[in-house]
Order: structure tokens, then sequence, then C-alpha cells
């Protein structure tokens, strides 16, 4: 698809651990991502959701080059990530980057905001007047030119999340994955950060890919929304959609679960599905559903068939053994589809 | 007040003193926990909440913090003035903390039962002369108590074995096991995912119900508190800004700081991301004259400048540190006496 | 204090001016807060000026030392063995040399193996560390790891004595038996800093921008592990000091006639208790110049810690 800038197609990543076994040593595996596809429409934001566990970083990380794929391909405008076996070439480096949850490490502590701004212009744009590109990208984010000498210490966490986007933006990239941009920050700083982003968006036609585990931030953000569990996506649809109509068990779980503030939102939340016991380990994934021990509809199929993604409604899959017609699984449910509610 | 007050802070003043100066990051801080409350804390990163608990238990490092007034009164007793084996016995089976990162709050190197058990062997004389077995007996139930599963093979394990939640609720468990009459939580649900925090909070809402443990409740997500507290107070800059029962401050905020945070959160029904409050927290170095929150407040006046505002009652029980509540201009020559 | 700079408005002339003011005020502020920290103690104080003063005598000791010339090969049997006086503060040796000046010229000894050792084994075991750290669990890391153990599993002192059998016992050859055994220190301390390291969030935003090697590791990693390194280098002065003033004590370092401090200790040695002065005030020496770099080396350890926010 043309407008796809990011089309990930079964995408796996194990990461071996260790062994257990004395003598015939089986290696232990993790696997952060076990089999995803989905794609990103140029200029959108995609929003990932998921809880510890659910591979949501593992995605970011992967995407941005930090780890490669087990199995499975990711394509840039039609171009592999990683076809090139000795790294990712600068021209893609360029187009992807990425903004990290915690300001506080995603800024070296030894290097002032100046010398943390030119490392990208350098490399990408080394004939360019780096002091002027400086002063630009930092006017770009609302902050006064002054603040190059300074050291990620002296800033305020909004502050210097800021400057991780402005970091990002020096490679004029196309696309931007943001892995909990906002998380560290205090809620009324949030707001700052996020209408900058949503603002710079609109100025150079980004596209992002939005993680947060935050759902009332999601809400307000992304366009579409994907929820993960244990190295899978449950669940995919249109922000509204996504909100108004959850259709997979754990999007309920999760939605019934956040802590609002107003009565307005607790009339929007699911009825209250309590969960039970603990997320499993992304080391000892149960069989069949991943959800089952937690599930409140686990039926007999679900503890030995792992269901696939079925198509309920325009843009809306849901992986879940509740909306497989028997024989019809790939074909677009039909207004039968049981839903719990 | 009628009801006996389980600990009252009066007046807190604390200091900090560093490279430039000093930081004067307390500023007068009231707050009272009766028995039997869930009380709130909300306010954000650098506020002092965390200082304001530490400060209860004296556990602030001394040489750079001095507490420069006030006074800190538990069931009626000056924590300030106690020797230190008295405070022996407020902290533990009187005031338990839970801090805010489980991580950091275990030891690595000893097994959860190790740590479980040190706590139970010197929560109480009697338990000091018990034997290995009996204390192993003893830890146990706090870990039963926060529904945590196989619980005896958990006092074998070590922190890293166990997740985010896990090591949480034994945090929870520890602070428990020594059965205190007000247990602190210092954002006890922010480094969890939020289907774990649920079952955590719910945990503690359990407790108060059956054991009758006060708790204070520190964090800076307005929707906790909205779900699990009896009465909030909502912290600014050093100073307790609004002080009312909890289901008050969300249906109607009267501090422009609060009316700030509320508009500030995320909404769940949609409606995009208000731009939050403008302006940064001061510094403490060198705090603004007058209210400290002026330099960021929509609704600065002209008194806001010059004079700290006192808590104006604006109904029964809810109180507000803002001049916009005071009930009559010439009052304020009083007010100002009764600070 | 936010004013929006609209670029394309003012000529970057005045910015460079403003950018020239900026470094000047920040370089001052972080000077400054540095001195704070290191002056909390009072005793990185002392430490910094022992080790001052003992640097300026090193380097003018010609010019400080009162009898220059008992340094060199000198007999003045005369006044030998003379106690502490006004005329010889720390009274004359056997063959009647002063011992005050010969002290003088044995700190340069022992500040120069100090220096020598150090400026080759520190930029050699860093960049080992660096790298192996870097490329943690790797069969790089492997292979300089597994070459930094042997070194390490040498006794220094066999070693040295190995060197001095096949080479004549001098100065040189004793710096580098222990430059030999010293580099390993620094290697192991920066692999595990590197290590470390190498997981944090901006090593991968550099790794993600496309910054080369070099830069990741000198320019990234590195800076962040100033302190130990330096903090390192001031108390293995005071290491190296000692070591070499054992060799010269054993035989195998400074050789008689020159004023080495471990070998006037060896020297003076037989003739306490009753012409203690003789062996005690170059002891006192090596006392004085090592505690000298600890108390600077805890100084430094506190002027670099993290500031708390």
């Amino acid at each position: 698809m043309s407008d796809d800038i990011l089309t990930v197609k079964n995408l796996k990543k194990h990461f071996v651990i260790g062994q257990e076994g004395t003598i015939n040593r089986k290696p232990i595996t993790v696997k952060a991502i076990d089999g995803i596809s989905f794609n990103v429409r140029e200029g959108e934001t995609l929003g990932l959701v998921g809880e510890s566990g659910s591979g949501k970083s593992t995605v970011a990380y992967i995407t941005v080059g930090m780890y490669r794929p087990t199995s499975g391909t990711i394509t840039f405008r039609d171009q592999d990530l990683f076809a090139d076996s000795k790294g990712r070439p600068l021209a893609l480096k360029k187009e992807v980057q990425i903004v990290f949850q915690d300001p506080g490490s995603s800024l070296n502590p030894r290097r002032n905001i100046k010398q943390i701004l030119e490392l990208p212009l350098r490399i990408h744009q080394p004939d360019k007047d780096r002091l002027h590109e400086i002063i630009r990208l930092l006017d770009l984010v609302d902050l006064p030119p002054e603040y190059m000498h300074k050291y990620p210490q002296s800033l305020s966490g909004g502050e210097k999340q800021i400057v991780a986007v402005a970091r990002a933006l020096a490679t004029n990239p196309s696309l931007i994955i943001l892995d909990e941009p906002t998380s560290a920050l205090d809620v009324s700083v949030q707001g700052k950060v996020i209408n900058l982003l949503i603002r710079l968006q609109r100025e150079f036609n980004l596209t992002y890919l939005f993680i947060t585990h935050d759902l009332s931030l999601m809400r307000n953000v992304a366009s579409r929304v994907a929820i993960m569990y244990l190295g899978k996506i449950c669940e995919v649809a249109e922000a509204a959609e996504f909100f108004q109509n959850p259709q997979h068990p754990y999007t309920q779980m999760l939605l019934s679960s956040i802590p609002v503030v107003s009565e307005e939102e607790e009339a929007a939340k699911p009825e209250k599905i309590i969960s039970s016991g603990e997320i499993p380990s992304p080391v000892n994934i149960p069989p069949g559903c991943s959800f089952h021990t937690r599930c409140p509809y686990g039926m007999d199929i679900c503890k030995q068939i792992d269901p696939v993604m079925v198509e309920t409604g325009t843009g809306h899959v849901v992986r879940c053994h509740l909306f497989e017609q028997p024989q019809e699984v790939l074909q677009p449910a039909t207004s039968a589809a049981p839903s719990p509610t | 007040m009628s009801t006996p007050c389980l600990l009252e802070i009066k007046d807190l003043r604390v200091e900090f003193k560093v490279y430039g100066g000093v930081l004067k990051v307390l500023d007068g801080v009231n707050f009272h926990v009766n028995a039997g409350e869930k009380v709130g804390l909300v306010g954000e990163t650098g506020c002092g909440k965390t200082t304001t608990m530490k400060a209860v238990l004296r556990i602030l490092p001394m040489p750079p913090a001095r507490i420069t007034d006030g006074e800190i009164f538990f069931k009626g007793q000056d924590i300030l003035k106690m020797r230190d084996r008295d405070l022996g016995k407020v902290r533990g089976s009187g005031i338990s903390m839970v801090f805010q990162d489980p991580t950091a709050a275990l030891n690595p190197v000893f097994t959860i039962g190790e740590q479980l058990g040190a706590v139970v062997q010197h929560s109480s004389p009697a338990n000091r002369r018990l034997s290995k077995r009996q204390i192993r007996e003893k830890a146990v139930i706090p870990l039963k108590e926060v529904a945590l599963a196989d619980p005896e093979r958990l006092l074998d394990s070590y922190p890293i074995q166990l997740s985010g939640g896990m090591r949480q609720r034994v945090c929870i468990g520890m602070a428990l096991a020594t059965d205190p009459e007000l247990l602190i939580a210092d954002e006890p649900g922010t480094s969890l995912d939020v289907t774990i925090q649920d079952q955590v909070l719910r945990l503690l809402n359990g407790l108060v119900e059956s054991k009758g443990t006060s708790v204070v409740l520190i964090t800076h997500t307005l929707g906790v508190v909205r779900e699990t507290t009896d009465r909030v107070y909502v912290m600014y800059a050093g100073n307790m800004v609004e002080e009312s029962p909890t289901r008050k401050l969300f249906a109607e905020p009267l501090h422009p700081y609060t009316q700030g945070l509320m508009q500030a959160v995320p909404k769940l029904t949609g409606g995009g991301i208000a731009e939050g409050i403008p302006g940064r927290i001061p510094s403490y170095l060198d705090p603004p004259p007058g209210c400290r929150f002026h330099t960021r407040c929509p609704h600065v006046m002209d008194i806001c400048r010059r004079q700290k505002p006192p808590y104006f009652k604006a109904d029964e029980d809810h109180e507000v540190a803002c001049f916009l509540y005071a009930p009559h201009l010439d009052q304020q020559s009083d007010e100002r006496a009764a600070l | 204090m936010a004013q929006q700079v609209k670029v394309e408005e003012f000529a970057p002339a005045i910015t460079h001016q403003r950018v020239r003011e900026l470094q000047r005020q920040n370089r001052k502020e972080n000077l400054g807060r540095a001195w704070y920290k290191f002056s909390r103690n009072p005793l990185s104080i002392i430490g910094g000026t022992t080790v001052s003063i003992i640097l300026f005598l090193a380097i003018f000791a010609p010019f400080v030392a009162p009898y220059p010339e008992h340094a060199k090969p000198f007999t003045d049997f005369a006044n030998a063995s003379q106690p502490p006086s006004w005329q010889y503060p720390f009274g004359t040796d056997e063959i009647g040399r002063d011992i005050l000046s010969r002290v003088i010229f044995g700190f340069r000894f022992s500040l120069s193996m100090g220096a020598v050792v150090l400026s080759i084994v520190v930029p050699v075991g860093v960049l080992l560390g660096l790298v192996a750290g870097y490329y943690n669990g790797t069969w790089v890391d492997t292979i300089i790891m597994r070459i930094t153990d042997i070194f390490l599993a040498v006794p220094p002192l066999i070693l040295a004595l190995a060197i001095a059998s096949v080479l004549e016992p001098d100065l040189f050859h004793s710096m580098i038996a222990v430059t030999l055994m010293w580099w390993p220190w620094y290697t192991r301390l920066v692999y595990g800093l590197a290590s470390a390291q190498r997981n944090e969030f901006y090593v991968a935003s550099a790794e993600t921008t496309g910054a080369s090697t070099p830069h990741i590791l000198f320019g990234e990693i590195l800076p962040n592990m100033v302190s130990p390194i330096f903090t390192k280098i001031s108390l293995d002065m005071g290491w190296v000091i000692i070591i070499g003033s054992m060799l010269s004590f054993v035989g195998l370092g400074v050789q008689p006639p020159k004023p080495g401090l471990g070998t006037m200790v060896a020297s003076g040695a037989k003739y306490l208790p009753d012409q203690w002065w003789i062996a005690m005030f170059p002891a006192l020496g090596i006392v004085v110049v090592v505690l000298g770099f600890n108390l600077l080396g805890d100084g430094l350890r506190d002027m670099f810690a993290a500031e708390e926010a």
C-alpha cells in the first residue's frame, strides 16, 4: 500500500536469556514479540498500548534499529529496514527517530544541550551552519537559545523531554517513535509536550508511533490504536471506535481499571472487570490464547488454540475466539458477532 | 476537632542547605489524619510531599535538611522532641511507610523471607525471642494479606525473581507486618501496570476496612485519589493549598492550581489535551513573595504578590489557601494574624 | 527570560557574542560549584595544598633545597651523622649529606615515577577497558579481558625482579615493571563502568542517530567516567610512589647515591635507632606525599560527585 509508511509483517523477537537443565540444555527464551503485523499510514498517529511484558517497547526498539528481528520484516516506504546485515544505512537512520521514555537517561548528563543537538546535525548535515540550526531547533520547540549551554540536570523533566524531541527532529525524519514520552512527567507539563508534538506533526507532516500505557492520553492523541498483550496484538481499531466499542476482553479489562477524574469518564468506562492473578512472565507464556489465565470469558478452546485476527468492523480487528465464526475465520464478522457486555 | 487526631502536622518548615544557599522547601505545612481515615496527598514532583512524610518519620538526611519550625504530633506525642528509643517505637508499629520504588526498597541480596523475617522479628520485644520457624510462620501472614499467590515459595525467592507488582505488594506486606496504626504509601501504583495498580489500591482499601488502619496515600495522579480516599490535600511548592473531602474536591475544585491540574488531565471521553499550567514550579532558593503559586495563577491579584494566603474556609470541611476565597477584604488583618 | 529569537531577523553575529558570553558564565558557575563540592571537606584542602607544595618543591628542587649539591655524589665526613639542627633541619646522613635537600630531590624521583607510569598506563588501560566494555559479550571483550587477567595474575614484585635480572636495576627499568603491572587495573575499572554505560539510553540514542563508534566511546561514554578515573589516578599516585619506594628499598629502583626516598630508607635503616633521622625523614616524606594524594583523591571524588537534583 503506497501510503503506508511502515509495514510490519509477522514480526518476531525472541531473546535467549539462559539455559535450563544440566544435561539437555534447553535455552530459556523470552518471546518478547511473537508474530505481529500492522501498518502505519503516512501522517497518522498510531497508538500502541500495553502493560509490562506486552512487547510494545521492543517494537519501538526494533523499528528504530536497536535490535534485529528474529524473523519477520519491517519495511519503511517499501525498503526493508534490516536489508543490510552490517547495520542500517545512514539514510534510513535519518528517517526513523525515537524519543525515549526517561528524559533523565536519554540525555547524556555530561553533555550540554548544544552538544546534544549538534551530534545528529554533525552526522547528517555536516555542511550547514550548526549554530544556526541549533537555534532554529530550539526555537521550534519554544526553548530560548540561552538554553544551549545548560546541562540536562538544570532542566526540568518537561524541558528535558522537549530537548529530546528537538534532537529527534534534527535529522528531519519522517517517522518518530514516541516511547512513553510523557510517562515520567507531571500532568501539568504533559500538555505542553503533547501539544508541541501535535503541532510539529502538522507542521512537518510527521508520522508518529505513539506508545503509552495511559489510555486517557491515548484517547486524545492517537488516530488509531493497537493493544498488545504478551507479545501479540489483541485488537486494532480507529481511536473513537476503540474506546467506545472495545471488543477484546483485555481491552475491556484495561479500560475498566484506569483511574479517571470525572463522572462522565466513569460512565464511559466499560463495566468493571476485576483482573485477578498476575501478568504471566514472557518466559512462561500460557498455551493457547496467552490471555486465558485472566480472561473472564475463557472457554475450553482458549486454553488450547491461539486465536487469529478477525475483522469485526471497518478497520477494527480483534484476536479472540469470541469473535471467530467457525469456518469463517478470515471473513468479516457479520452483525451477529457476539460482543460481551 | 472532636475525633482525636492520629497524626497532626502544624506549620512545618523544612530547609535544605545546598550550593548557592538554602532551599526553603516546606513553608508552613499543616496536615492531619484521624483514626480510620484514608487521606490523599496530591502534588507534583518537587512539591515536598515526600519530604513532609519523611519528616514525620524523622528519616530526612539531617545535614542538608533542617526542620526550622513546626510541630508533629502522633497520638498526642511530639515526634520532633522524641528520643531515639521512643522514636523506634513509633516507627513500625505506629507509623509505617511504603516507599515509591519497590525495587530500591528491597535488598537484592536477601530473600523475601529474610527481609520480612527481620521486620517481624524486630516489630515487638516478644517477637525477638521467637525461633526461626516461628518467625517464618508469622512472615507468611502479611504475604497472604496482600493476596500474593504461593506465599511459602515467595519467602525463599529473591526480589529480582518477582515482578514489579509483586514487589510492591511485598513492600506493603512488610509495612503491615508491624501492625501499624498509620500506613503512609508513597506513590504505590506509579511504577505498576494499570491493572496491577488497580489490584494494589483495592487491596489497600480492603486493609483499611478490615484492620482500621489509617492510610496516607501520596500520589501525583488525581484519578487514584478519587477512588481510594476520604479526604484530600493538594500540595504545591511546599504548601498545602486545598483540603477537602474527596467527592467535593472533584465535583468543585476551588484552588486555581487544583483546577489547573484537573483540566490538564486528559479525559477518557476525548476533548483534546489541555495546555497544562504555564510556567515552572518556583525555585526554592528564592521563592516568590506572597503566594508561591502567584507566578502561574490565571486569577492572580495584587495581594497575592505581597502576602501569603492563609487557609480560608469555603465550606465547613473544605479549606483553600487562596485570596479568591477571602470572606471579606478588610478581614485581611485578622487573617494575617491567624497566620 | 524566554525571549523568542527569530533567527531570520537577527543575524547570527549577535548570537555568537551571546554564545561566548554564556560559555564564560557557564564555565565560571561550573568551577564555582566544583570548588564548593571539593572544599566541603577540609581534609581535601589539606591534601590539595600538600600535593601542590610537594609539586613545587620537586620542580624547583635545585633552587629550593638548601644544599642542592648534596643530591649528587658528595661526601663531607666532618659533618657526617649530625642530628637535626638549624643548619641541617633533617640532619645529615652517614657520609655528611643534608637529608632535607636529598628528600626534596627524592620527591622528584617519586613524582616523576608516578607521572611517567600513569601517563602510559591510563590511556592504554582506559582505551582497552572502553573497547572491551562496549563490545561486552563478544570475542573482543573476551580477548581483552583474558589478557588483562593474565597480567593481573603475575605477582608484581616477581615481575620487577625478573625485569631487574634481565636489565640493570635502575629507576627507568623499575618504571617499566610498574607500568606493565598497573594498566590492568584501569582496564578492569573502565570495563565495568563501560559495560554498564552502554545500556544507557543516551548511548542508544547516539547509535540510532548514526554516530561513529569512536564518538560513542570517547564522546558519550568516557565523559561519564571522568570521576572514578580521576579519583583513581590521584590515589594511584600514592600507590605508585609506594611501590616505587618499595622497589628502591629492595635495591631494584633508584640506585645509590641517587636520593630516591626508598633508597634512603634502605640505607638509613641500619642506623636505627641511634641515628634515627637518616631513615625517618625519607620515610616521613613518603608518608606525606602519599597521604597528600589520598586526601586529594577524596576531594576529587567529592568534586565529581553527581549533583542531587
